[in-house]
């Protein structure tokens, strides 16, 4: 072992430091910023090194250097501009996005690595030369290399659909087909044979390409049935994979840095998964199988629907709330679309300055993402100790004078309670409807990303209000201050 | 031409196994008690963590030869920087809502 690789050694090791401890500081407020940039520098640390060991000091480094003169900046750029530009409502779909970026390398640092190995076969490859011995690449490689592929190849595939899906581009709504879990049960046998055929016959490059090609129509397939609402279980999911995929292509290039930080992420990543599963009341084999919302979404987008509902203008909504002892507001998807949370912020300081206690109630689930609605609000200036989780506020509803829904749907769902029937029932919801007055902001009657109908806005008590959150928002504040 | 076989003999792959245990401990232990409020946050910054790929497709450029692993290895560059600096940028924005009251709940 000469010098150089007992400090790369050390760097790794730092480098890994300084991840655990990243991961360690973002589980908590205060310190989570310093734990982004104590990851981000750790990681420059390690990048920087393996520039200098492998390029600068290896001779005939520098003769492809130019890849990461090419690559890098252009990477940095798209990576930048992107997480720069995007507004605060679509982070959801660029985490989607750079985790698909994250996949889609690590299946192509495996084929490299496979391509590098394979032995081709002289005569062009046919079935014949399979008879030719030829040595196999090893084992332990093989699989590696392997999973490497195919976990990386459906992240990024999966992690696409993911980004179309919240980004709209592809329909929110589970997309199904009939036979289509034989087809993915196929491409998923197909995955395995080809694996260990790969692994145990021949290692022919043909088949491996075969292999790749599968597991990316696998990442589609399986993201594909699964709707909207569930693609940040989904995201997460990947994410965790991702982190798989690297570790395995840790293995493969006999590399801690990679096999370290991948693996922290494929295993935090699986709890955090778990945990939003937990949050909706229902398993990750649900989320994933289960095509949320197929049942009856049809006939639920149109106006109005069958659901008789009562309108309210903004003035007598104005009134209600600024006469009430208490507002509980509900912050959904709604109001972050509509970038709502200024106006809120306004109508909450004017509500607390006319003598009302005003608290938010925050759905683990609200939004696209957990955490989603926070972001906004504190975005907004409203302060944390106005936030309240779930179970912290729902004893208090019965309370409330008006329980105000800014664009939330599917987490004030009150059949998620009593119908068993409901795609939905089971997931613990926003008790929302035991308020005294209920007043429902919504751009429409079209249902929630569940693709489902709303009992709640047929309730007696509900009044809706029709319009763009914000507008609607801003009518509010202009009916209390004149209130 | 078995050069790559011969980096990985048994001990080294035992030793790798041995870290990728523990590592995966130290993942669960680490990210088991996050309040809901920063689970985007969280899963965004492992995100940006596991942009250390670049540095797989980094050692793959090192070595390239012939025009498809030249290829596969600027794409692997650029995938993997996108990730990365994507990933970290992303987070450090969330974040930034958090700083104004530092002595929030947590």
């Amino acid at each position: 072992m000469s010098v150089l690789d007992i400090v790369t050694f050390f760097v790794y090791l730092v480098g890994s430091i300084t991840f655990i401890l990243g991961l360690k500081f973002l589980s908590s407020p205060v310190s989570a910023r310093r734990g982004n940039r104590l990851a981000a520098t750790g990681m420059a640390i390690v990048v920087g090194w393996v520039f200098i060991t492998e390029f600068l000091l290896r001779s005939g480094g520098l003769s492809t250097v130019w890849i990461l003169a090419v690559g890098i900046p252009i990477g940095a750029l798209v990576g930048a501009v992107g997480a720069r530009r995007v507004p605060m409502t679509a982070m959801p779909q660029m985490v989607a996005i750079f985790n698909g970026a994250g996949g889609g390398a690590a299946a192509l640092v495996a084929a490299a690595e496979f391509l590098r190995d394979a032995h081709t076969c002289p005569g062009g490859p046919t079935s014949h030369c399979v008879l030719v011995a030829i040595p196999l690449l090893p084992v332990t490689f093989m699989v590696a290399t392997l999973l490497g592929a195919v976990i990386g190849s459906v992240s990024f595939t999966g992690s696409i659909i993911a980004f179309g899906k919240l980004q709209g581009i592809v329909s929110g709504r589970p997309v199904t087909y009939p036979g289509d879990k034989i087809v993915t049960g196929l491409v998923l046998a197909g995955i395995l044979v080809l694996g260990v055929v790969l692994t145990l016959v021949t290692n022919s490059v043909p088949l491996f390409l075969l292999f790749v090609a599968l597991a990316l129509v696998l990442g589609v397939a399986a993201v594909m049935p699964i709707g909207g609402a569930d693609m940040p279980v989904v995201v997460s999911l990947l994410n965790a994979y991702t982190g798989i995929a690297v570790a395995a292509t840790g293995f493969v290039l006999n590399n801690y840095a990679l096999l370290v930080a991948g693996t922290l992420v494929g295993a935090s990543g699986t709890i955090l998964t778990q945990l939003m599963c937990r949050a909706m009341n229902r398993s990750i084999f649900n989320v994933l199988f289960g095509a949320f919302g197929t049942a009856g979404g049809g006939a639920a987008a149109g106006p109005a629907g069958d659901q008789n509902v009562r309108e309210i203008n903004a003035e007598d909504a104005a009134v209600l709330m600024a006469y009430g002892k208490k507002v509980i507001i509900v912050p959904g998807y709604g109001m972050a679309v509509a970038q709502a949370q200024q106006a809120v912020r306004e109508l909450m300081d004017l509500l607390i300055a006319k003598g009302v206690d005003v608290e938010f109630a925050i759905h683990p689930v609200a939004g696209r993402m957990p955490g989603h609605m926070n972001v906004l609000l504190a975005e907004a200036n409203v302060p944390y100790d106005r936030l309240k989780e779930m179970d912290e506020i729902n004893d208090d509803f019965q309370n409330a004078s008006v329980a105000l829904v800014i664009g939330a749907n599917d987490v004030t769902n009150p059949a998620a309670r009593t119908d068993t029937s409901s795609p939905i029932y089971g997931m613990p919801i926003l008790n929302v409807d035991q308020a005294e007055h209920v007043i429902v902001l919504k751009r429409s009657m079209a249902s929630g990303f569940a693709g489902i109908d709303n009992p709640l806005y047929a309730d007696p008590k509900t009044t809706m209000l029709f319009g763009d959150a914000k507008k609607s928002v801003e009518a509010l504040v202009t009916g209390v201050k004149a209130a | 031409m078995n050069e790559a076989v011969q980096t990985l003999p048994t001990e080294a792959l035992l030793q790798a196994l041995f870290v990728f245990v523990l590592a995966a401990f130290v993942g669960y232990e680490v990210v088991s008690k996050v309040p809901t409020m920063l689970h985007t946050p969280l899963m965004s910054g492992a995100n940006a963590v596991h942009g250390v790929i670049v540095v797989g497709a980094m050692l793959v450029a090192a070595s390239a030869e012939g025009p498809l692993r030249i290829v596969l290895a600027l794409l692997g560059v650029i995938l993997g920087t996108i990730n990365v600096v994507g990933g970290f940028v992303v987070t450090d924005r969330m974040l930034e809502m958090f700083k104004r009251r530092p002595d929030a709940k947590s």
